[in-house]
């Protein structure tokens, strides 16, 4: 049978994280990054993940307060990490819009090197002027720019760690293209994987085509079973036009797991978590980045308001706009009415997506049903809690799916590649 | 003058590029045996190597106690991320961190990133001291007791104590505030090298930690002075600078050098003054230049690393601990603490207090 793939995402900053869990630590001490890669290595996990934001969030014009917030830059910790793993790859997201090839593909290649083969690049590639405002190259970029920059990055990064042969000897380099103009000799010697492996995660059709010809890894957010085949499909029919074939190019969302020692404890488990991750605060914050408007006299415990949604404004910085507000506050409204709940509880029922909730047997199984029937290649698992929210996971379902094989008992390979079972580049001198 | 501050010794861990950490890892535990204040790792986008934060990242998991400064070159890079790196050094050294600002002059530089020419070394030097000057007030963005989860209200952090940092250089600006929230030094420790005429001015301004060349105790005493006076120009207490002597060190042929001693030999000396004897004639020209009070300490770059560091740990520092010149253990856990230098106060936290106090 075919097995899956594991990720860990580290929890840090996210509004799903529960921080006001007693279990929860710190987002930021290294003892709480090693926790999470221990427990991923001991798991048998592909690797460990890393996101990134390059600007605090804003809301209504204003430092979002209610979240996570404060990470450490993902190379410096994952450098770290790979001194006190041995077999776990190392995946970080860094922005191609905010970085520049020679400098960036140089930090990976170094990664790569230290790590003996564990390397991998999320490539990301918000542009917004926001964001863009912490940076020497500002907020210039246009949509429709973003992913040309981001497939001549890749491309780029790609020459550079080719620049040296096999055998240890540099040869000059010179890239002229659109975005980069750039000659000289690369400081890094060919890295143990060659390439580090590159993820992408942007879900547009820019996105999805820059993914089947450059990627060897997505990430994605469709994490039903009918959106995951849908994407699925229309991602790996893709990979042929650019000659490549459809395990060259691993398909992973990112998920969550409740787990409980029946499923009925597990959905009351579940229905906790989302009590805890939508304080009456947190509600009322959603409300209002459909609605637009100031609703903080708004009692979170009380109905949804009756005056509509202002479709134009921008409360919210720095995070995915709502699509269509009018037509979310009409779904939304539709809930309430015809369950009698409070805003609170819309938001919990609404914006839900918790993907695995079961006693282990039934996650296992769940998991292996969406290999099984081309709905993803693995999963970046995404736990509430810091740092210890994989442990029940790696305790209770990886060992069922391995007994099953579905996942493997043990690395076979040193190499993040050898864990994806992707081959090792070859060698364009 | 009879020297009463204490010493401060460094070492540099750089030497031939290695890609895997296996050395730099033994080195860095080798220097952290004989106390040393920090190991440095130089960079540099013009030749190979590795990048020098990562390897210290990488080194901090496996020492405990010395301080860690790579080189961090501030000419085609991005402040925003370089205070952010950093800043994550100091997190997962817990403490031991610090950065040796430096410039990129060349052509050759300049191609590799293809943004723009290469400039001359007074307008690059100009650009480091805003990346130094920037570096920390977004270390400061945060306040300490920022994080406050207060599940009361359901807030997180207390956005009063986050500060966008509005910086407008003459290269770049910033909005901030810091992605990474304060290191556990408040700042990580901030390196220059003043060697250069165009790098004296950002140093005396924003370096708590400055190298000098000198080749004699008199040399070395007038750069001193003229740092601190030029630092108390600016404003800062002088006594939170130290001043170290950069020396190459050559100890591997004591028996065949007749006259052990300071040697011009620029083709050899990368960095620094050049010293060739052995680790005894080295622990008397330390004795006699740090008891003239002409420095703080030095910084050593061996010429050999594996060889000469060795000699220098259980050789040198081994008999400058024995007169008790030298610590013989780590009294703190922090680079700051080794180099008795205060954890800074927070810039914003200052402001937001005073205001509190004359609106109250
Ligand atoms: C599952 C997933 C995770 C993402 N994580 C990050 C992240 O950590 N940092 C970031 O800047 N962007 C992140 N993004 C944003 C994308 O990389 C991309 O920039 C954005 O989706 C816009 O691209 P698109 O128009 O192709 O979707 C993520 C996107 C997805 C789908």
């Amino acid at each position: 049978m075919k097995q899956m793939h594991l990720a860990a995402h580290f929890p840090g900053v996210n509004s799903t994280t529960v921080w006001a869990d007693p279990r929860s630590a710190s987002q930021i001490d290294f003892a709480s990054f090693e926790h999470l890669a221990r427990i991923a290595e001991r798991g048998k996990f592909d690797f460990f993940f890393l996101a990134e934001g390059l600007r605090l969030r804003e809301h209504k014009g204003l430092i979002h307060d209610l979240d996570v917030v404060g990470r450490p830059e993902s190379l410096t910790v994952l450098n770290a990490l790979a001194a006190v793993t041995d077999r776990l790859g190392l995946a970080a997201t860094v922005n191609a819009t905010f970085n520049e090839p020679y400098e960036l593909a140089r930090r990976l290649a170094t990664l790569d090197h230290l790590s003996a083969g564990r390397a991998a690049w999320n490539v990301v590639t918000s542009s917004d002027a926001f964001t863009g405002e912490n940076f020497r190259r500002g907020g210039f970029l246009h949509r429709a720019d973003r992913y040309t920059r981001a497939a001549e990055f890749v491309a780029t990064a790609r020459e550079l760690w080719d620049s040296w042969t096999p055998e240890g000897v540099p040869r000059p380099f010179a890239h002229s293209g659109r975005h980069f103009g750039i000659s000289g000799e690369f400081g890094v010697p060919r890295s143990p994987q060659g390439h580090p492996v590159v993820i992408q995660a942007g879900d547009s059709d820019e996105g999805r085509e820059f993914a089947a010809s450059a990627a060897d890894v997505i990430f994605t957010r469709h994490g039903t079973l009918e959106a995951g085949q849908a994407f699925y499909a229309d991602v790996k029919a893709r990979l042929a036009k650019y000659g490549r074939e459809p395990e060259d190019l691993k398909v992973m969302p990112g998920v969550t797991v409740v787990l409980g020692d029946t499923d009925a404890e597990a959905q009351e488990n579940a229905a906790e978590i989302r009590r805890l991750q939508v304080s009456p605060q947190n509600a009322i914050l959603a409300l209002e980045q459909v609605w637009g408007r100031d609703l903080s006299s708004y009692d979170a415990d009380g109905p949804l308001p009756t005056v509509d949604p202002d479709p134009d404004a921008v409360l919210a910085q720095g995070r995915v706009r709502v699509d269509d507000p009018l037509a979310v506050a009409a779904r939304w409204r539709a809930l309430s009415e015809a369950k009698g709940l409070s805003i609170r509880r819309t938001v919990i029922e609404a914006t839900t997506r918790q993907s695995f909730v079961g006693s282990p047997d039934t996650v296992a199984t769940a998991l292996e049903t969406f290999v099984a029937t081309g709905a993803a290649d693995g999963f970046i698992l995404v736990p509430h809690l810091t740092p210890g929210g994989l442990d029940g996971f790696v305790d209770r379902v990886v060992p069922l799916l391995q007994e099953r094989g579905t996942f493997r008992s043990d690395y076979t390979g040193p190499t993040l590649r050898s864990h994806l079972g992707l081959a090792e580049p070859v060698w364009k001198g | 003058m009879t020297a009463i501050r204490p010493l401060h010794l460094a070492a540099e861990i750089g030497g031939p590029p290695r890609y895997d950490a296996a050395s730099h890892i033994a080195l860095a535990r080798l220097a952290e045996r004989g106390a040393l204040d920090f190991v440095s790792l130089g960079d540099s986008f013009a030749r190979p190597g590795p990048d020098a934060v990562a390897v210290l990242a990488h080194v901090a998991t496996r020492t405990s106690r010395i301080g860690l400064v790579p080189t961090v070159t501030t000419t085609h890079t991005e402040p925003f991320h370089v205070s952010s790196a950093v800043a994550t050094l100091d997190w997962v050294s817990r403490g031991r961190a610090g950065w040796h600002a430096d410039v990129s002059t060349t052509e050759a530089e300049a191609r590799l990133f293809g943004r723009r020419r290469a400039a001359p070394a007074a307008a690059l030097w100009q650009e480091a001291g805003e990346v130094a000057d920037v570096a920390a007030r977004l270390w400061d963005s945060w306040e300490d007791d920022a994080e406050i989860r207060d599940a009361a209200t359901g807030r997180f952090i207390d956005r009063d104590r986050l500060h966008h940092v509005d910086f407008q250089g003459s290269t770049f600006s910033v909005k901030g505030p810091a992605i990474v929230p304060r290191p556990p030094q408040g700042r990580p420790v901030t390196v220059v090298d003043a060697t250069t005429g165009p790098a004296r001015e950002p140093a005396a301004r924003y370096a708590e930690v400055v190298y000098v060349r000198a080749s004699s105790p008199g040399q070395a005493a007038a750069l001193r002075d003229e740092i601190r006076r030029s630092a108390a120009a600016h404003g800062r207490d002088p006594d939170g600078l130290r001043v170290l002597v950069a020396l190459t060190v050559d100890l591997g042929d004591a028996e065949t050098t007749p006259e052990p001693g300071l040697v011009s030999g620029p083709q050899l000396a990368g960095h620094g003054t050049y010293f060739r004897g052995g680790p005894v004639d080295l622990a008397e020209l330390v004795t006699q230049w740090y008891r003239s009070g002409a420095v703080d300490g030095f910084h050593l770059t061996p010429l050999t690393p594996g060889r000469d560091l060795e000699r220098i740990v259980n050789g040198t520092v081994a008999l400058l601990q024995h007169r008790s010149l030298f610590r013989t253990f780590y009294p703190g856990g922090t680079l700051r603490e080794h180099l008795g230098l205060a954890r800074p106060a927070n810039r914003y936290a200052l402001q937001r207090t005073a205001t509190e106090a004359t609106t109250s």
